[in-house]
Formats: C-alpha cells, sequence, structure tokens
C-alpha cells in the first residue's frame, strides 16, 4: 500500500498539472482570439 | 465573423458545470482505492485525457478524408482545430500517467509498449503541426495534413491495443490486460459511474472546444484574407 502522504502529494501534483496545462491552453486561445479580432478591426 | 452562437454559450456553460460536476464524483464520490489510495484519483482525469485525444486524433482523420473529397478549406480548419485540442489533451494524458506511474510502478517513465506507443502518437501530430508551417500554399498544406492525418490515424488502434497485443505494465481498464500489468484494481460501481461521467464530461468540453477553435481557424482565415487585399 502507498503511504497516504506520499499518494497526496502525487495526486495533487497530477491535478495541477492538469489544471495549469488546461487554463494555459484556455488562456493562449483567448489571447489568439483578442489579437485577431484587434488585427481585424485595423484591417477594417 | 458571426457572434458567438447561442448554442456554443450553453455548451461552454455546460462544460463548466460538468467540469466542476466530474471534480465533485472524484473526491466526494468515488471510494478511495485500497492499494494506491489518492494518487488514484488520477485515473479518472488520466484516462478522460486519454480518450478525448485520441477522439480528436479520429476526427482529425474522419475531416482530413472529407477535405479530400470535397476540397473544401472548411475541414482543412475543422482537421487542425482537432489536432491542436487533442495534442493539448493527449500530453495531459502522458503527463499525469507517469505521475500516477511514479508511486505505482517507482518510475516516473519506461520504454514498454503503451507508453512508447502513447509517446509516438504524440510526437506524430505534434510534427504534423510543424509541417504544416512550412507549407505557404493553403491547398498544398491542406492536402498533405489530411493525408498524414490519415495515415497517422493508424497510430490511434495500435496505441489503443497496446496493452492488449504486447506484455506491458499498464493496466487495462476495459476487458484483460497483459499478465505483467503493475497497478490494477477492481473498479466498484461508484468508481465505473465516476469514470463514465468524467468521460461524458471530457468528450463534452472537447466538442465545445474544438467549435471554439473552428470560429478562430475561421477568424485566422478572413484576417489573413483582408492581409492580402490590403497588399494588393
Amino acid at each position: 500500500m502507498i503511504a497516504y502522504a506520499i499518494s497526496i502529494k502525487y495526486m495533487v501534483t497530477g491535478y495541477a498539472v492538469i489544471f495549469i496545462v488546461l487554463a494555459l491552453y484556455l488562456a493562449s486561445l483567448f489571447v489568439r482570439w483578442k489579437n485577431l479580432k484587434r488585427d481585424l478591426r485595423i484591417l477594417n | 465573423m458571426q457572434p458567438q452562437p447561442k448554442v456554443l454559450t450553453v455548451l461552454i456553460i455546460l462544460s463548466i458545470v460538468l467540469f466542476f460536476g466530474a471534480l465533485g464524483m472524484v473526491f466526494l464520490y468515488a471510494p478511495l482505492e485500497a492499494v494506491m489510495n489518492y494518487v488514484q484519483k488520477i485515473f479518472y482525469f488520466h484516462i478522460s485525457n486519454a480518450w478525448v485525444g485520441m477522439l480528436g486524433f479520429i476526427v482529425a482523420a474522419v475531416t482530413g478524408t472529407v477535405y479530400l473529397v470535397t476540397k473544401d478549406l472548411k475541414w482543412d480548419i475543422v482537421e487542425l482545430a482537432a489536432v491542436e485540442i487533442s495534442l493539448v489533451f493527449f500530453f495531459i494524458a502522458i503527463v499525469s500517467g507517469s505521475i500516477w506511474a511514479k508511486p505505482s510502478w517507482g518510475t516516473w517513465w519506461t520504454w514498454d509498449a503503451r507508453l512508447t506507443t502513447a509517446a509516438i502518437l504524440e510526437m506524430i501530430y505534434l510534427a504534423c503541426l510543424l509541417l504544416r508551417q512550412g507549407i505557404e500554399d493553403p491547398e498544398r498544406r491542406a492536402r498533405f495534413s489530411a493525408v498524414y492525418t490519415l495515415v497517422g490515424a493508424l497510430s490511434v488502434p495500435i496505441t489503443f491495443l497496446s496493452i492488449r497485443i504486447w506484455q506491458t505494465i499498464h493496466p487495462a481498464v476495459i476487458g484483460a490486460g497483459s499478465s505483467g500489468a503493475l497497478g490494477s484494481f477492481g473498479m466498484t460501481p461508484p468508481m465505473l459511474n465516476t469514470m463514465f461521467f468524467c468521460l461524458i464530461t471530457f468528450s463534452v468540453i472537447f466538442v465545445t472546444l474544438l467549435w471554439y477553435r473552428i470560429r478562430l481557424g475561421q477568424l485566422a482565415e478572413q484576417v489573413a484574407q483582408l492581409k492580402i487585399e490590403t497588399l494588393q
């Protein structure tokens, strides 16, 4: 059996990585959308 | 660019609600596994990310095929969106699996069949994105990408079936896995319910992100066209 303290540490690390990667991707989508909208305004 | 459709707004809200619902199921409903205890909870998001990753690669192959038949560039936008999103989800699946492996297998990584085929799958599609950048003509780029994703999709069933074909330490969730698998556990009904809830949740998130990313691709196309017109 894996010790509770070790098990919790890896679980927290795992979910932290999942949240961070998802958040970074969502942020990249948002930033790209904003930049394209700005470009569109300038070009129009 | 058309305003955001109401269905997409509903999907965004549904995705957020389901995501927090899935977290609630994982941490409040699913029981602790007897041997791995807390670290086993990574399993629910790990498998869901792997599922939508593979789903997206299949979607890319299908839309690539549709492009080859119709020669309509809108399918290239869908294909690119599916590849990009799947790369993110599959990356999460690989990294979360590695974090789960450390306390379960005693190592972050081992070159066993499942892990190797998963890494190859990720690199195949990463290469697709990089190679696309080198082709300027949109039609040549779309044709290359369609053929590439179609051939690349062969690695999806190989990765999925690897734990059933070869001797591997990666456990199988559905059906019998390899005899040398480490970290297997019996799924109780609450664990199964949680797993299916997470699979549905991430499928909805995938559809939402795919739609959003397609709109982003359409907007990029519009901007690129305007830039060409401005320069002429």
